[in-house]
């Protein structure tokens, strides 16, 4: 135990020496978790669009300017010609045009069916696909107002749960927080260890009489308290400055992380144990980690959506639980009740990497 | 000048030719996160899950109820009587939205040719929850129509003819295909991240071997060093980048609309300033492992940022400068602006002229901060 915290001290002093690595482990999450929360949101927001009016009549420009009075829209340029709106969408200057047909007022109080061409972009299909949806919605609600009997048929009220402005920050923050204390404990461990073998001090450590698990667990345990510690500042950082909300337990989210934590720095000491170099630990855990947790763990695309052996990929990936773990205890306050098969595959993907590290440990000795 | 800078090309070439691992991840990691990636990579938003409760039991309400699901876009995953219960199902994720009709919906819908339901969403994803918003707004706006005429046989002539048509037409895109949306911004990524780790890593790992005093005790020029490193890996990444177009265009069946010449015009651009970029984090750093944090740390600032994701547009004023002074926002942008839209080298003035500009500002900056003695 003596020989442990000595140990433990002596890789501390090691890991507080390196000034510009602290800056980045600690500057890191907060940059980042106030960047994202505050600028990344998936919200349509004054969304440049061009206009072609053929028929400039009374109606269409009392529509023109109920499209520009939104705040989805932002009326860009008025064009005078198809042909100028693919040279407006090959400069990327707009991403809608709205065309209203000549004769459209005259169809629209005649018997005929009076037509809008919506023009999209598809080139970013996504952003097409929203917009398209908020514009026609738009359209077609100025029209029933003027057209219909007012508040005919059936009329949705619109609650919106857990986050009733949209805003980006309640599903991004739980999504950054899985993926920085990710890739702070996979990589930090795993270089740790792997830089002792290139530089040979290894072979001094196995040597010594010291146990080969006091030297693992003496090498993980400063990034364990180091990663809690940054655990609190981002926690801290979303509830004060981004204001969200920590509905559910604290110390029942303060324990599964503690779990992913550890699930994080097994998985680092495990690419250690199996690389040699730096350079190969570190990008087995970028390509190996990163991308993979970015793209398949639903925090970007919905899960859903996926193909069946990508979705089977994602359950294996630990952030992807942990992802939602933090969302439902933050955002939604639900507890155990809910996340209990959550939590168990969490903590067994723990106990499946301890056994890992310590079986791929022994091995190595021999 | 040349002699010394071929030899050293040479050298940093067997150099990387004998790291089998970084050969694999050069040429083989493109093409398999090319061809997986995408397949996540669908916003698309459909089977929407949807909690009904329904108060009135009435034929207006079920069939209110089955133009909802049957329009393509919600899966009824629980039916019942009691709000509460359909609170749960959300909070377990079994829901993504409740549809409540109250007691007397088809009374007040006769009587009144009026009615109210109430829709709760979870918004936690703001996307999702506004498309799922507008997509039963569209589809109550038939229904209504229709109800119209049901209630009002009289009022059918108005409804039906004067009614409105939205046309939909999706240019560039005409089969409605999201791979092609995202392909070419993933492809942008992968070089980017490709590159800019290697050139970071690189010279910082002459630092740590040591080697590096080898070179500075040297007579070659910080010149010739810097651009004996920038070349190899620009050689390289325009490799991955070949690589990466091939299974673009075969087999994911992306059709090249612009110019050959012109993309790969803007990619050598482009690749020049990424790696000097990499090189100005390495120059910085005393470690790989700080080198790495620091590209990471800028890697995921510049691929969240870049537009791929979310839109540039709804960023809030100030990030709005970030993105733009961002280069792999150019880089997204240029790839899909070429190869999607067939935009000439006009449109393209603005990203040429900022990469350029960054790209020199940081091989600059990387060759004088690179100093032969510590």
């Amino acid at each position: 135990m003596k020989q442990l915290l000595t140990f433990v001290k002596k890789e501390f002093w090691h890991v507080l020496r390196d000034r510009r690595i602290l800056l980045i482990l600690f500057g890191m999450p907060v940059v980042q978790i106030l960047l994202f929360g505050f600028a990344l949101s998936t919200e349509v927001k004054d969304t440049r669009i061009g206009v072609l009016d053929q028929d400039k009549s009374q109606n269409s420009m009392e529509l023109i300017s109920k499209i520009g009075a939104n705040q989805y829209f932002d009326i860009y340029e008025n064009l005078a010609s198809v042909s100028e709106a693919e040279d407006a969408f090959k400069s990327g200057k707009i991403k809608m045009i709205v065309v209203i047909p000549a004769q459209f007022a005259q169809n629209l109080n005649s018997d005929c069916k009076a037509k809008i061409q919506l023009i999209t972009d598809g080139a970013d299909l996504n952003l097409a696909n929203q917009i398209y949806s908020f514009m026609s919605n738009i359209i077609l609600d100025f029209y029933g107002e003027q057209n219909f009997n007012q508040r005919s048929g059936v009329q949705p009220e619109i609650r919106m749960l857990y986050n009733p402005q949209l805003k980006g920050a309640p599903n991004f923050v739980p999504g950054v927080m899985a993926f920085i204390l990710l890739i702070i404990c996979v990589l930090m461990t795993a270089i740790a260890i792997v830089r002792e073998k290139e530089s040979g001090t290894m072979e001094v450590l196995l040597v010594s009489p010291m146990k080969p698990y006091i030297i693992i667990l003496a090498k993980a345990i400063p990034y364990f308290i180091l990663s809690v510690l940054i655990l609190i500042s981002i926690l801290i950082l979303s509830v004060t400055v981004l204001d969200l909300p920590i509905r559910g337990n604290l110390l029942l989210l303060f324990g599964i992380s503690i779990i992913f934590i550890i699930t994080n720095l097994l998985i680092g000491i495990v690419i250690s144990i199996l690389t040699n170099t730096q350079q190969t630990a570190m990008l087995i855990s970028l390509v190996g980690t990163m991308l993979p947790t970015l793209m398949l763990s639903g925090f970007m695309f919905p899960v859903e959506n996926m193909p069946v052996p990508l979705q089977v990929v994602g359950n294996i990936i630990p952030a992807k639980w942990y992802y939602e773990i933090v969302k439902n205890i933050m955002i939604k306050g639900t507890g155990l009740e809910v996340l209990w098969k959550h939590v168990l595959v969490l903590f067994g993907m723990m106990i499946i990497l301890f056994v890992i590290a310590v079986k791929k440990f022994k091995i190595r000795l021999e | 000048m040349f002699r010394t800078l071929s030899i050293l090309i040479k050298k940093e070439f067997l150099q990387i030719f004998r790291n089998r691992s970084i050969l694999a991840i050069i040429f083989v990691m493109p093409v398999i996160q090319l061809v997986i990636l995408p397949l996540a990579a669908n916003y698309e938003i459909k089977n929407i899950k949807i909690a009904v409760v329904d108060h009135d039991k009435s034929t207006q309400s079920r069939e209110l109820i089955r133009k909802i699901t049957a329009s393509g876009y919600f899966k009824m995953t629980h039916y019942g009587e009691n709000y509460e219960k359909a609170y749960e199902e959300i909070e377990k994720d079994k829901a993504d939205l409740i549809l409540e009709v109250p007691n007397n919906f088809e009374k007040d819908l006769v009587r009144e040719n009026s009615g109210k339901i109430l829709l709760a969403i979870n918004a936690i994803n703001g996307t999702k929850a506004g498309l799922s918003a507008s997509y039963l707004a569209q589809i109550l706006q038939h229904y209504n129509r229709q109800i119209q005429v049901e209630i009002d046989p009289g009022a059918e002539s108005s409804a039906e003819t004067s009614g409105l048509e939205i046309l939909p037409t999706f240019w560039f895109n005409e089969n409605y295909n999201y791979r092609l949306s995202l392909v070419p911004g993933i492809l942008a990524f992968l070089v980017t991240l490709i590159s800019g780790y290697l050139a970071a890593l690189n010279i910082v790992q002459e630092k740590e071997t040591g080697t590096i005093e080898q070179i500075n005790v040297s007579p070659i020029k910080k010149r010739d060093f810097i651009l004996g490193k920038l070349i190899p890996f620009w050689i390289l990444a325009m490799v991955a980048f070949t690589i990466g177009l091939f299974v673009t265009i075969f087999v994911y069946n992306i059709q090249m609309q612009g110019s050959f010449l012109l993309l790969y015009g803007f990619i050598a651009v482009y690749l020049v300033t990424v790696l000097g970029l990499g090189l100005l984090a390495s120059v910085y750093s005393e470690t790989q492992q700080q080198a790495m944090f620091i590209v990471f740390f800028f890697m995921m600032i510049f691929i969240l940022m870049s537009g791929l994701f979310t839109p540039t547009e709804s960023m809030t004023e100030w990030a709005k400068y970030i993105a733009y002074a961002n280069p792999v926002t150019y880089g997204v942008d240029g790839i899909r602006l070429i190869m999607l839209k067939n935009s000439g080298v006009r449109d393209l003035l603005p990203h040429f002229s900022f990469l350029i500009g960054l790209g020199s500002v940081a091989i600059t900056w990387a060759v004088l901060r690179y100093r032969k003695t510590n």
